[in-house]
């Protein structure tokens, strides 16, 4: 009986062990470090980590980078959010539509990106936008336009690298949206279609409205990627250039494990924690008001 | 669907529109698809053109003499024999998490124990925590134990999902209790019953699993980026990225490489499509 009464802890235990030591115990290591002064000789001996209370906050504040890191993710998200959620939308739509042979084989080729390694995407659109031997640029020289600076230019620069987040990013929402699409009864189509509902009318008025949980989810799931928006600025211009594509995640790497503040940069996560929390409380909240209508 | 079954019938005209509209429905998703999948074939055929060809300008849409001495260079000049051995590795030692999810999941689901309602809620509270957050204490703590430039390391603090082990214990749960009765009055011990009953019972979300485990160790990039300051330890992803800032000027070897980490991937997806949709829907209903 004895053993028994150990079995589900032993069997639970290395999971949850992990789970907490590299999901749970770093963020409480992160609000201690965030309070400390703990750079790269701290990491040798810790008796060089002074308690500095919130100056690291305070610096945050104070800090011009940290404030156009937060205003470029800011653009990434109002621009990234909408582009994704009413592409994978559409493309569901459509794909959801025509229900052929032909159409189900089309599928895989926007499913497809989503599994790819940034990494390497990073190389190929690298490719694709570089000024010399571009493709894009290319492609403008036919039409008689000039060449673009595609990833060194600070302007066009966020959106090209936005532009491969929106590629990788509507692949698994368009996977959610057909989910949520094959659940709607075919009844309700079928009634408004004897009551002479055209298609446009049936799609925004029944489709769109019977799919507001998947479209609310995909919205706010997206908007959390976003705020953490990472991979693409830096692995295809490090953030740069002249920190136009600086995001917060790239930012807190950058001032952890570039210059080595790793108080500076933990005060920077929390924040970033923060803001994603309070995001995921107002979803939690909206998700209630939904439901009791 | 808009196209039900039971359509009212339509005066002709008005079917002759549909089937337009159905048309044009296609074409627009069959170039949205070429669109889409263009940037994948400009890597295949940019990885086959001798390196002159890639940078030339205008390009070429096909190589015209396709050759395969990108890729021999990447296995023989460049280190990514080492790198491929690397994510293998990364890969198999995930393997390892895919079963302590699966344990953890069976747990969950089918035993009573003290402090078991704070514990799941523990691994879900996971699900909410930013990788930037846990990104440098992550980081303190593999290096106190040691474990920073090991493969290990690596591997460690991605090994298990606290959604994987929601999606073990959902499944799990309605595996009947009376077959683990059953095997439990014929003298069956707790850990055989779990892994000759219950595990070959679970193969869908194991197969869902195995799959998203797959990809997510051979794509990660971040763990191993951080982890890893000695070249010999790079997976496939960190080699690239060092590739990136070596041979900007030579595509066909970057664009050979992207394929090499790239093509695992699609094959793992063109085969087993189904348990990726699967897997993903399910990780959009978490």
């Amino acid at each position: 009986m004895r053993r028994s009464l150990l079995t589900p802890y032993l069997m639970a235990g290395p999971a949850v062990v992990l789970l907490v030591a590299f999901g749970v115990f770093p963020v409480l290591v992160a609000a201690v470090v965030s309070l400390t002064d703990m750079n790269i000789s701290g990491l040798a001996d810790f008796s060089r980590v002074n308690f500095v209370g919130g100056a690291n906050y305070a610096a945050l504040v104070e800090d011009p980078d940290f404030w156009k890191a937060i205003a470029n993710t800011g653009l990434f998200v109002v621009v990234g959010v909408p582009a994704v959620v009413v592409l994978s939308l559409s493309v569901a739509l459509l794909l959801h539509r025509s229900d052929g042979r032909l159409a189900r084989g089309l599928r895989s080729f926007y499913f497809v990106p989503a599994v790819t390694g940034i990494v390497a995407i990073s190389l190929v659109w690298g490719y694709l936008y570089n000024t010399q031997f571009g493709l894009f640029n290319y492609l403008l020289s036919l039409v008689g336009l000039e060449q673009v600076q595609w990833l060194s230019d600070p302007t066009l620069a966020k959106f090209s690298v936005a532009l491969v987040a929106i590629w990788r990013g509507t692949g698994l929402n368009i996977i959610i949206f057909l989910a949520a699409l094959q659940g709607i009864p075919d009844e309700y189509l079928e009634a408004a279609q004897l009551d002479g509902a055209g298609e446009w009318r049936i799609t925004r008025s029944i489709v769109i409205p019977l799919l507001g949980f998947a479209i609310f989810f995909v919205t706010v799931t997206t908007l959390i990627g976003w705020l953490q928006f990472f991979d693409e600025p830096f692995v295809l211009t490090d953030g740069g250039p002249l920190g136009a594509t600086t995001s917060m995640s790239v930012f807190l790497y950058k001032e952890g494990f570039r210059l080595n503040q790793f108080g500076y940069s933990s005060a920077g996560s929390i924040v970033l924690f923060a803001v994603i929390a309070l995001v995921t409380l107002a979803q939690l909240k909206l998700r209630g008001t939904d439901a009791d209508r | 669907m808009p196209t039900g079954r039971a359509r009212p019938v339509r005066p002709a005209r008005e079917k002759g529109a549909q089937r337009a509209l159905s048309l044009m429905v296609v074409v627009a998703l069959t170039v949205g698809a070429g669109v889409t999948a263009f940037p994948l074939f400009w890597m295949l055929s940019g990885s086959l053109k001798p390196q002159r060809e890639s940078i030339s300008f205008p390009p070429t849409v096909l190589p015209s003499q396709p050759t395969f001495e990108h890729y021999v260079r990447l296995f023989t000049e460049l280190n990514f024999t080492r790198y491929l051995m690397n994510s293998v590795g990364v890969v198999l030692i995930s393997v390892v998490g895919l079963f302590l999810m699966a344990m953890a999941g069976y747990a969950f689901a089918k035993f009573e124990f003290k402090g078991k309602q704070p514990l799941f809620f523990l691994v879900l509270a996971t699900l909410m925590v930013p990788v930037q957050v846990t990104m440098i204490p992550t980081y303190l703590i593999l290096n106190s134990l040691g474990l920073t430039n090991t493969l290990l390391g690596i591997a460690l603090p991605t090994l298990v999902s606290g959604f994987g082990v929601f999606l073990f214990r959902q499944f799990m749960s309605t595996i009947p209790t009376e077959t683990l009765e059953a095997a439990r009055l014929d003298g069956a011990g707790e850990f055989r019953i779990a892994c000759q009953i219950v595990l070959p019972l679970s193969k869908p979300v194991l197969a869902v699993q195995a799959v998203l485990t797959f990809i997510t160790a051979w794509n990660s990039f971040l763990w191993p980026l951080i982890v890893a300051s000695d070249q010999k330890l790079y997976t496939l992803s960190v080699g690239l990225a060092l590739l990136n800032q070596q041979l900007a000027v030579n595509p066909s070897l970057q664009m050979a490489a992207a394929c090499v980490m790239v093509g695992p991937v699609l094959i793992m997806f063109v085969v087993f499509q189904r348990h990726i949709v699967q897997g993903f829907t399910m990780s959009g209903l978490k």
